[in-house]
């Protein structure tokens, strides 16, 4: 079995001096990031707060009204235990006369237009605070496009993107995010119940294991069903991940000139700080 | 004989020739202070590392006439430089250098040879591949001078050694890569690329019985970050000195040249090297493959 275990006082080192980089060398000195109660923005706003001091930290809780009460405590819980600036945005008013308008409408779009409306908070608080965007996302949801396009997915800089799910659990175990938060089901809770692991039909341990060897080891396919993986699953891994590559590039500008933008036009995002 | 020397692990601001170059005189002057005879900067010290379309814009001619390298030269007369760079060449290619400065002269530059393009590297898209590496004199004895790839092929220090250095100086913007699993009881607090980097240059001094010093940057260029963790070997294969990771240092040791006499007298691997039988064998290799 593949060990995903990590030398977390390492990538704390690097995490933080990356935070802290990439936030300064823009002009800035302050971040803003939506506080979920999960995980993974659990363990961002600890980086943050330890990279630039809780006080130029805003953490934003952003319920609709299905959302989960412990979603709320528990962000609640890292925003008193940091001491990191914080607001209460709920978004239920802005998000249900779009809903509204449209009365088929399925969950799936529902949400999105909930992560959505939480990127405009977002942005938007990142201009009056004064502060740039942090992600959240991790490399398990990466891969498995398990985000939503311009919605939980956009942000300025994402610390955590290369950590797996398992690898964000013992680093934020290491950095003292509660326990109540290490222990719960993952959950993107964009409607009652919803829990990542039902939504994907697999477990994260399960996806972090292949994913480790698929990609960060370049194991063939058949290496991992050799490995022990069933191959109905090896192939839907790597289906989902084919086919959510669009969620990890800018879209594409159709070449017509000796020099475009993404193809001939080369520069760092850090030129531009 | 002693050599006090300075290893600058610093950081470096992308693209902006002059400010870097600020950086370094500052450190000249501190090494100078501190004792040093020699201070050695990292791969691209002067132009920052992922450059892309920013290549051209930051080239520079190692010679007095460039203002940038006039100035490194007039440091050099009170202690010597080696310094990283990018030089255009008179037929307007692009090269990842470094010069070894010395007393207002350039004594040495090497270009890359070795230009690492796979994965996250892209050095071949944009810079020309040296075509040669020469061991040189300098007044502490001979030199042989790489950069980051160059020394991950045994092929360019093996060659040097013959030439006659017993210093190898290597400079590097080597980004981390490879966070250890804390189960198998790797070092902890050293990526993957530093230990890997460390244990190949430990084995270079040891095999070549020469000295080997090693100086790479620190900080962050979009999501790469850099591991600094400057260091030094003996020619016994002892670590003389590491720099802290992740963190900006000028890291001060000195080397004892008389080691050079006490190893090889222990252990001539160098008298007993046949470089004629390699050459040898290479060319019936190579005859072989071009066949």
């Amino acid at each position: 079995m593949p060990d995903l275990s990590i030398d977390t006082e390492l990538a704390r080192t690097i995490l933080t001096g990356f935070i802290k980089t990439e936030i300064t060398r823009s002009g800035f000195s302050r971040t803003v990031l939506g506080l979920s109660g999960g995980i993974d923005s659990a363990l961002a706003c600890y980086l943050a707060a330890e990279a630039l001091g809780p006080e130029n930290v805003l953490a934003i809780r952003m319920p609709y009204k299905t959302s989960s009460k412990d979603s709320l405590e528990h962000a609640q819980l890292i925003i008193d235990d940091l001491g990191v600036q914080s607001l209460t945005v709920p978004i239920t008013d802005m998000v249900d006369p779009l809903i509204e308008r449209f009365p088929d409408m399925e969950n799936r779009r529902k949400g999105n237009i909930m992560a959505r409306q939480r990127m405009i908070i977002l942005f938007d608080q990142s201009e009056a605070f004064k502060g740039l965007v942090l992600g959240t996302g991790n490399k398990t949801e990466i891969l498995l496009g398990y985000s939503t396009l311009y919605g939980d997915s956009a942000c300025a800089i994402n610390p955590i993107g290369d950590l797996y799910k398992a690898q964000v659990r013992e680093l934020s175990k290491a950095i003292g995010v509660p326990q109540a938060l290490l222990d719960k089901a993952p959950s993107a809770d964009l409607w009652i119940g919803q829990t990542d692991e039902q939504e994907l039909g697999f477990t994260y341990e399960e996806a972090d294991r292949l994913l480790y060897l698929l990609i960060d080891q370049r194991y063939k396919p058949e290496e991992c069903i050799e490995a022990g993986f069933a191959e109905n699953f090896v192939k839907a891994v790597i289906q989902r991940v084919r086919k959510n590559q669009f969620k990890r590039v800018l879209p594409p500008i159709a070449k017509l000139s000796n020099r475009t933008m993404g193809y001939d036009f080369l520069y760092l995002r850090d030129w531009g700080t | 004989m002693k050599l006090n020397l300075a290893l600058a692990q610093i950081n470096t601001v992308l693209g902006d020739v002059n400010r870097n170059l600020e950086k370094h005189l500052t450190l000249i002057k501190e090494a100078r202070n501190k004792g040093a005879d020699l201070i050695i900067f990292p791969e691209l010290s002067l132009t920052g590392y992922i450059l892309q379309d920013l290549v051209p814009t930051v080239a520079l001619h190692p010679d007095d006439s460039d203002p940038v390298f006039n100035q490194l030269l007039e440091a050099s007369r009170a202690i010597d430089i080696m310094v990283g760079f990018v030089e255009e060449d008179s037929r307007n290619r692009f090269y990842i250098a470094c010069a070894y400065l010395s007393d207002g002269k350039v004594l040495h530059v090497h270009h890359k040879v070795y230009l690492p393009t796979y994965g996250l590297f892209d050095e071949g898209r944009f810079f020309a591949a040296g075509d040669g590496v020469n061991a040189f004199d300098t007044r502490f004895g001979r030199v042989g001078m790489l950069i980051c790839e160059d020394f991950w092929h045994a092929s360019l220090p093996y060659v040097l050694w013959l030439d006659g250095a017993d210093l190898f100086l290597f400079a590097s913007a080597s980004p981390g890569r490879g966070l250890p699993h804390t189960n198998n009881g790797c070092e902890p607090g050293k990526l993957d690329s530093a230990r890997w980097v460390d244990e190949i240059n430990r084995a270079y001094a040891g095999l070549f019985t020469s000295f080997v010093v090693h100086t790479n940057r620190v900080g962050y260029e979009d999501g790469l970050n850099f591991w600094g963790g400057a260091s030094a070997y003996n020619p016994d294969g002892e670590p003389i000195i590491q720099g802290p990771q992740h963190q900006e240092a000028l890291v001060m040791t000195e080397l004892d040249l008389n080691q050079l006499h006490r190893t090889r007298v222990r252990l001539p691997l160098l008298r007993d090297e046949k470089s004629s039988l390699v050459l040898k064998e290479i060319t019936r290799i190579n005859q072989k493959h071009n066949a």
